[in-house]
């Protein structure tokens, strides 16, 4: 699904963002991308869409080679990924059903079709009741379910999710972090990068370690190693 | 298409000011464009008229054979330049001149001898009435043994053809310019368009837009913009024409094939604008 492969990454001042990074992520699968700010986080989501090329090494996703790929293969495979933000990314002067049904529109769905695959992912982020409200007239938490109706309406196989909860107080944050969990559920992999370690221990899930760009932790990996050298 | 035009028009109700500045510029450079064309036009029927007196005539030697002539008369309408060859005899002339100059009467009345050669008057086709062709057929006639000589108005033809040659060229040049000037002010509000745009251009890239699909929109605004200008241009130069046939000449507008053309040309100056300017602003967002 993803695959990053000895994966350097030079800043285009000099210094590395990224310096031999390899993990796979499985399809369905749950993982935090950890680490403090500046620590690559941001950089190892631009390469899985494609918004950057690896300086060296080798990332796949969704049978995509991003080194290889033209760049008018970018639109393809971005809509096989739905992607989340810190900050929201809404379109301020519509609607949150325009929203997202422009992630559609886009990419030359039927318009016969979108009124109701929106209102199918706006209800299953619980925001039925507000699809005429602008992001101005909802919470933080409630434009970050818009922008995850958003990501989700395309029936992606992943969804990165950079940060979502950074701009959200704590009640929002469960709310948020419970709906990403339930999308995990039903068989969308997810990749989240985070620097909340309190949510990171409340979930069983693998968590990738990244600092000053190098990989220091993979639970997969680590874990498997550990229980290996147990006695 | 429905999403592409929706979003081409909510562009002019974004930014009113800017549309209705970048239309009117385009309808000014293509109305200066019409008046221009208008006064080309109005000369080309005017040289119409003078081209058509455009002839050449071959003065025969006295004594040439009358089957010689008529068969040489037959050859010369078949030349491909020409329309028609007439033959004058010694004594047309002489009754045409008599005829035309009436001041010369009594002189001619008293001549013992008619000292006028027969000729050869020669017409041309139209778009061949200019110097290469003109001297090229001077030229043939003059290999006729009994032709004595040949006459046409070389200066007066070159002047015409100088005159043609100029009004074209003028047009073409003051036509570039103003192509070029609103080619320029259609990129520069695309740009403004797509900065002012560039959140909405990122989110479109971010869920999986293709650049063709991005582009599309302004693309179509800027032929829109070019053909409301083109609209616009036709109206004023119809405006001037009617100003002009009240208080100046009568003059002649544009055909409606014409007419079409220029609006068509301002739709076309609108797209090449905004294709140029998009393809380069969106690589920046």
């Amino acid at each position: 699904m993803i695959k990053f492969t000895n994966v350097f990454k030079a800043f285009p001042k000099g210094g590395l963002a990224l310096k031999d990074v390899s993990f796979h992520v499985a399809k369905g699968e749950f993982a935090f991308l950890t680490g403090h700010s500046g620590a690559g986080k941001s950089t190892v989501m631009k390469l899985i869409y494609a918004d950057e090329r690896p300086t060296s090494g080798d990332v796949r996703v969704s049978g995509y080679d991003v080194n290889q790929m033209r760049p008018r293969d970018v639109p393809l495979l971005r809509r096989k990924l739905g992607i989340v933000f810190q900050d929201f990314r809404l379109l301020e002067d519509r609607t949150a059903e325009e929203n997202v049904a422009f992630a559609l529109e886009v990419t030359g769905a039927r318009s016969s079709t979108i009124p109701a695959r929106v209102m199918r992912v706006l209800t299953q982020v619980g925001l039925a009741a507000k699809a005429q409200a602008y992001p101005r007239e909802l919470s933080g938490g409630e434009q970050q379910r818009v922008a995850i109706a958003r990501a989700l309406v395309n029936e992606p196989t992943v969804l990165l999710a950079d940060e979502p909860t950074g701009n959200l107080d704590e009640r929002a944050t469960r709310g948020v972090f419970q709906l990403l969990r339930d999308i995990n559920a039903s068989g969308t992999a997810v990749v989240m990068a985070t620097h909340d370690l309190d949510l990171v221990r409340q979930a069983p899930y693998r968590v990738i370690e990244l600092q000053e760009g190098a990989l220091v932790y993979d639970s997969a990996v680590d874990e498997a190693r550990d229980q290996a050298a147990a006695p | 298409m429905n999403l592409t035009f929706r979003e081409a028009v909510l562009t002019f109700k974004r930014a009113p000011l800017l549309s209705v500045l970048s239309v009117t510029t385009i309808a000014f450079s293509l109305f200066v464009l019409g008046l221009f064309g208008l006064v080309v036009i109005n000369l080309q029927d005017a040289l119409h008229g003078v081209e058509e007196r455009v002839e050449v005539v071959a003065y025969l030697l006295p004594g040439a054979p009358i089957e010689a002539t008529a068969q040489a008369l037959k050859d010369v309408e078949a030349f491909p330049e020409v329309q028609s060859a007439t033959y004058v005899s010694e004594d047309d002339a002489l009754a045409r001149a008599r005829a035309e100059l009436v001041e010369l009467r009594d002189v001619m009345q008293e001549l013992e001898r008619n000292p006028l050669p027969a000729s050869i008057e020669v017409k041309l086709k139209p778009g061949f009435r200019d110097t290469d062709h003109v001297a090229a057929v001077a030229e043939r006639l003059r290999g006729f043994g009994f032709v004595d000589d040949v006459r046409y108005g070389r200066d007066w033809v070159q002047t015409l053809d100088r005159l043609r040659g100029l009004a074209a060229a003028v047009g073409f040049v003051v036509g570039a310019a103003f192509a070029v000037v609103a080619i320029i002010i259609i990129g520069t509000t695309i740009r403004m368009a797509v900065l002012q745009r560039s959140r909405e251009i990122a989110i479109m890239r971010l869920v999986g837009a293709t650049d063709g699909f991005i582009r599309r929109p302004f693309l179509l605004q800027g032929a829109i913009k070019g053909l409301l200008g083109g609209l616009v241009a036709i109206g004023l130069s119809f405006a001037a024409y009617l100003w002009i046939n009240r208080y100046l000449l009568q003059s002649a507008f544009f055909t409606n094939e014409q007419a079409a053309a220029i609006v068509g040309f301002g739709a076309l100056i609108g797209l090449f604008g905004s294709a140029m300017s998009v393809g380069r602003h969106l690589k920046r967002v």
